[in-house]
């Protein structure tokens, strides 16, 4: 792997960002260049959340993913927002516990994870992002194993500790889903 | 050397600033740049520095000058509304010769515009900050990392020419996150200047610090010696990166955000086969003039990419001097550039060119 442009997006509030910084951390703890964009302002609030990820192992350009390799969409606003812009041959991640419909591309991988219903289940509610995170670990192989748990250490900020098991968990779920 | 950590822009220039040896930050909140008030009001009461969010960014930017004037390491951050506030403050700082950083965290504009990344202030960083004759030490860069590295850089020139300098970041680099490695703090040094305003105990000469001179002789003469310094800035400091630029028939000029954005295009093109680079000025003022002359000698064309309508395309015309074209291309009004719609300027420049 030398590029890897991700886009995670859904609604505030379900750990979108959250999620693309563990990845980023976890990117920077196995060596390579990488950016972490948040989308800022009104949008975020109730609207699409949403940020971009680019891993490389040369230097990073534009920051923003405009075409994303892989789109992870935890809502249905996001998928419709987002589909038409990942690179043919890319990946398409859905919280199918969410987004009911289905993606109309035919020239992506799509992958139909019932992340918040796996959360929920295990009770880990809220946990969805992680699970898929956990899924994108898989599919895509960004950092080695350890790599990815320093990078969940790295990102829970120490007053927030006592979340790092359940962290741990609903991304081991996602790795097995 | 410190570990290396993940870090917002924002948050970053906070702790170079503290590790330059800053302890004094007066500011006022205002998106994208809130992140850096809001993490100097968690750092500075631990580290017996002074946070203090002022009713204005007026009120900031007096603040800063009378910290300043005591001879205090000193910075404001804001972002483009806010610096055509403090203009009159940042005047009275560079007539009275008060070294300080200004952070601008640029978002779109003209009135309070939007919230998203710009690159419109240019002009107002570079050549009308505000009225008299003047100019400020202008730095941007184009990573986190480069945004620490010039923090520093910023603090200490300013000292040496005894004049403000601002740190031209904007709305896409406060907010993101890169990694990032910290300098080695420096202590705060309050002592070290002769001429500040700091209480001279009988031990010393009053000093005067002052923008007041109603003499124009005196005045005249002032500026004069302002403008000397300003020479040998212009001299020894310009700062610029090249990139691919040896061979290129197109140079693209771009600094900060749309630099990077640019190098995604640069790269794409260069698969092409076309051979294009970049100049990525890191001094806006002084202005790299030495570098883009000196690649003006082989380039069939140039080519100004900003988050503007056109600004910086200015200056490069003026180095260029008509030797050959000089295009722009740029968005506005919080929209970024995306490397499809630079890498489409470059074709079509480089089907013009033989």
């Amino acid at each position: 792997m030398t590029d890897l442009n991700v886009l995670f997006a859904g609604f505030g509030g379900q750990g979108i960002l959250f999620a693309g910084k563990v990845m980023a951390y976890a990117s920077m703890m196995e060596g390579k260049e990488l950016s972490w964009l948040p989308s800022y302002g009104p949008e975020m609030r109730g609207g699409t959340a949403s940020c971009s990820v680019c891993i490389s192992d040369n230097t990073i350009g534009s920051p923003l993913v405009v075409n994303p390799d892989v789109l992870v969409a935890m809502n249905l606003p996001s998928l419709e927002r987002f589909e038409k812009d990942v690179v043919p041959g890319g990946m398409i991640i859905v919280d199918s516990s969410i987004v009911k419909k289905d993606v109309s591309r035919t020239d992506v991988k799509v992958i139909r994870i019932d992340a918040s219903k796996i959360a929920e289940d295990n009770g880990l509610k809220g946990a969805a992002n992680m699970v898929i995170l956990g899924r994108l670990f898989r599919e895509t192989g960004f950092c080695s194993a350890e790599n990815l748990d320093l990078g969940l250490q790295k990102s829970i900020p120490a007053k927030k500790i006592n979340l790092l098991e359940n962290n741990r968990k609903a991304l081991s779920l996602g790795i097995e889903s | 050397m410190n570990e290396k950590v993940l870090m917002k822009g924002n948050e970053a220039i906070a702790e170079a600033a503290i590790a330059a040896g800053c302890r004094h930050f007066f500011g006022y909140p205002i998106t994208p740049q809130t992140e850096v008030a809001a993490y100097m009001s968690k750092r500075m009461p631990k580290i017996d520095g002074v946070y203090l969010q002022a009713e204005s960014e007026v009120a900031s930017i007096n603040m800063v000058l009378g910290a300043g004037a005591a001879g205090v390491r000193v910075m404001t951050s804001t972002s483009s509304p806010g610096v055509s506030l403090m203009a009159e403050g940042i005047s009275y700082l560079a007539g009275s010769d008060v070294p300080c950083l200004i952070v601008n965290v640029q978002r779109g504009g003209p009135g309070l515009g939007g919230i998203q990344p710009s690159q419109a202030d240019y002009h107002q960083a570079t050549k009308s900050t505000a009225h008299g004759d003047f100019h400020i030490l202008v730095f941007a860069p184009s990573t986190v990392q480069e945004t620490v590295d010039l923090i520093s850089t910023a603090f200490d020139l300013g000292d040496k020419y005894r004049m403000p300098a601002m740190v031209l970041s904007d709305g896409m680099l406060g907010q993101m996150m890169e990694p990032v490695v910290l300098p080695e703090p420096k202590e705060p040094d309050n002592d070290s200047k002769e001429w500040a305003a700091s209480g001279h105990q009988n031990k010393r000469a009053h000093n005067v610090v002052n923008s007041l001179y109603i003499n124009p002789q005196e005045l005249e003469s002032l500026v004069i010696a302002r403008y000397e310094r300003y020479a040998e800035i212009e001299e020894n400091h310009q700062m610029a990166e090249e990139y691919l630029a040896d061979d290129a028939d197109i140079i693209i000029v771009a600094y900060g955000s749309s630099s990077r954005v640019s190098r995604s295009a640069i790269d794409a093109a260069r698969k092409q086969g076309i051979k294009v680079g970049m100049i990525r000025p890191i001094t806006l003022w002084p202005f790299p003039k030495k570098v883009i002359s000196k690649h003006a000698e082989h380039a069939k064309a140039f080519l100004s990419v900003e988050m503007s309508m056109g600004q910086m395309v200015d200056d490069v015309r003026l180095v260029v001097n008509g030797r050959v074209p000089v295009e722009f291309y740029g968005r506005t009004g919080g929209v970024i550039p995306t490397p499809k719609e630079i890498l489409g300027e470059i074709v079509r420049i480089n089907g013009g060119v033989q």
